[in-house]
């Protein structure tokens, strides 16, 4: 398996070009209690390392999870607000990966 | 051309809430020349990580060079995130391998504690990935939980299988007047411990503390007529992996512990099981499981094994000391810093003079330095005078 290189895995970019839907398995994962400034008021959250179907790994906050998560879980990759700068600042939008429902 | 340790000098870890960054610089840095009975040096490198978010202040070379007394001097800040107190020592070494300088100040520094809370996650983020890692909510802490839950699902281990590696930071720390955290910690505490980024708990991780620490390097000719007992650096090697565990064909896998320690113990003509001590960079458990695997110490998946009983196999009596003066975990992690207490540290245990901690007839120790995940990995030998 190589997951060699640094760019933005290709399956994300083609992600993104059709609106989502990568899908992978949770490689690892951890329930972040303390966050930085920008994620505190989300903590706790889920954090993972989703290993996509093309064998790549990436880092992305896990949603809409329901009780607990493992490794090997399914997930799919869906757009979500990632955190706002400020009161009149950027939203800040990006991918984070949902349990599938089969 | 060799390269000696002349004179050491440190500030205890703690939270100096009313010392600047430049005053436990200075007080760290005159304690280390005036160790080595010299006022003036070359040049002087300083390792800090986290000047420009924590405390608004960079250009620490010319603002440490004026606060010590070396006007004129050749001074910059040396950076790799919590390795940059090894690099720190790597650019001294080199300057004086080289020639270029007779002798070289090295300083680490770090003043962490100003901010606190969600400000200061946002302030060491800075060292992980920007666009990939810190804006999806990543820290170090939460990264290393991912790594030590993937590690724990492979090999099948337990939470309390790491806490010797705890246990035995905290009892030699307790010995230690200069760290930060000298409690001890009973068998039994660590898995009960409050998550900070499952499963890596408080007692798991390394603490952010205020912190100085200096060593002043000279060529080995000239280290003979300033000191009595030289300790010469026997080896130094500093090596990269991804700065990215998704980028990591094997995230178990510390490449850069392994090339790093490979290219320094070479240098030194040293075999790892001929080190005496080691001052691993334990700001995670997971750190030192993994370290231990990829020096050598143990097969891929058996690197916790060293933490069994309590961690009696890995105290200053035993069969592979470690973090013989608290390690991070004890002594506390002044990130920037935390190289340089380790350098401090080794010349104490060569020097014969660690007391309690004593590492019997110590003669080379091995301390390493790491940024990230194994991302910068910054390796040194030291090594006793011949008897």
């Amino acid at each position: 398996m190589n997951r060699g290189g640094a760019e933005l895995p290709a399956c994300v970019n083609r992600a993104y070009d059709c609106g989502g839907g990568a899908r992978g398995t949770i490689f690892s994962y951890t329930l972040v209690q303390e966050a930085a400034a920008e994620f505190v008021s989300q903590a706790p959250f889920y954090l993972a390392l989703v290993e996509l179907v093309g064998g790549e790994l990436i880092t992305a906050q896990l949603t809409d999870v329901d009780g607990g998560v493992a490794i090997g879980d399914a997930v799919e990759m869906v757009t979500r607000k990632l955190t706002t700068d400020g009161q009149r600042g950027m939203i800040v939008y990006g991918y984070k990966f949902r349990p599938v429902i089969n | 051309m060799g390269v000696s340790i002349v004179g050491v000098g440190m500030v205890p870890v703690r939270e100096h809430w009313s010392t600047g960054l430049a005053e436990l610089a200075a007080e760290a840095g005159t304690l280390a020349l005036r160790d080595a009975d010299i006022a003036q040096v070359d040049a002087l490198y300083i390792g800090n990580a986290y000047g420009a978010t924590y405390n608004q202040q960079t250009q620490l070379g010319s603002l440490l060079a004026t606060e010590i007394g070396l006007p004129g001097v050749e001074a910059f800040t040396c950076e790799a995130g919590d390795a940059s107190g090894g690099v720190a020592l790597r650019a001294g070494y080199l300057a004086v391998a080289s020639g270029a300088m007779r002798s070289a100040l090295v300083i680490g520094v770090e003043k962490a504690t100003d901010i606190v809370g969600p400000a200061r996650w946002t302030a060491r983020n800075v060292s992980l990935d920007a666009e990939y890692e810190a804006i999806n909510g990543a820290s170090l802490t939460a990264m290393a939980g991912m790594l030590m839950r993937r590690y724990m699902y492979e090999f099948g281990l337990e939470l309390s299988q790491f806490e010797g590696f705890s246990i035995n930071a905290h009892r030699n720390g307790s010995r230690n007047k200069f760290a930060m955290f000298r409690n001890r910690l009973r068998s039994g505490a660590f898995v009960n411990a409050p998550m900070i980024a499952d499963p890596v708990s408080l007692f798991d991780s390394a603490p952010d503390g205020d912190g100085a620490a200096a060593v002043v390097l000279v060529n080995s000719e000239l280290a003979a007529d300033l000191v009595p007992k030289p300790i010469s650096i026997r080896g130094s090697a500093v090596a990269t992996d991804s700065l990215m565990l998704q980028d990591r064909a094997d995230p178990l896998a510390l490449a850069a512990v392994a090339k790093s320690t490979a290219r320094c113990l070479d240098q030194a003509g040293l075999a790892p099981g001929e080190l005496d001590a080691l001052e691993l960079h334990d700001a995670y458990t997971i750190l030192t499981a993994l370290s231990l695997e990829a020096i050598g110490f143990s097969d891929r998946g058996c690197g916790w094994e060293w933490a069994q009983a309590e961690g009696a196999r890995i105290a200053p009596d035993g069969e592979l000391p470690l973090s013989s003066f608290g390690g991070l975990k004890s002594r506390g992690n002044p990130a920037g810093a935390s190289g340089i207490y380790q350098a401090v540290e080794a010349v104490s245990q060569l020097h014969g003079q660690a007391g309690e901690n004593q590492v019997p007839g110590a003669r080379h120790v091995l301390i390493q330095s790491i940024g990230g995940l194994g991302a910068t990995v910054a390796t040194h030998v030291l090594s006793a005078p011949p008897a």
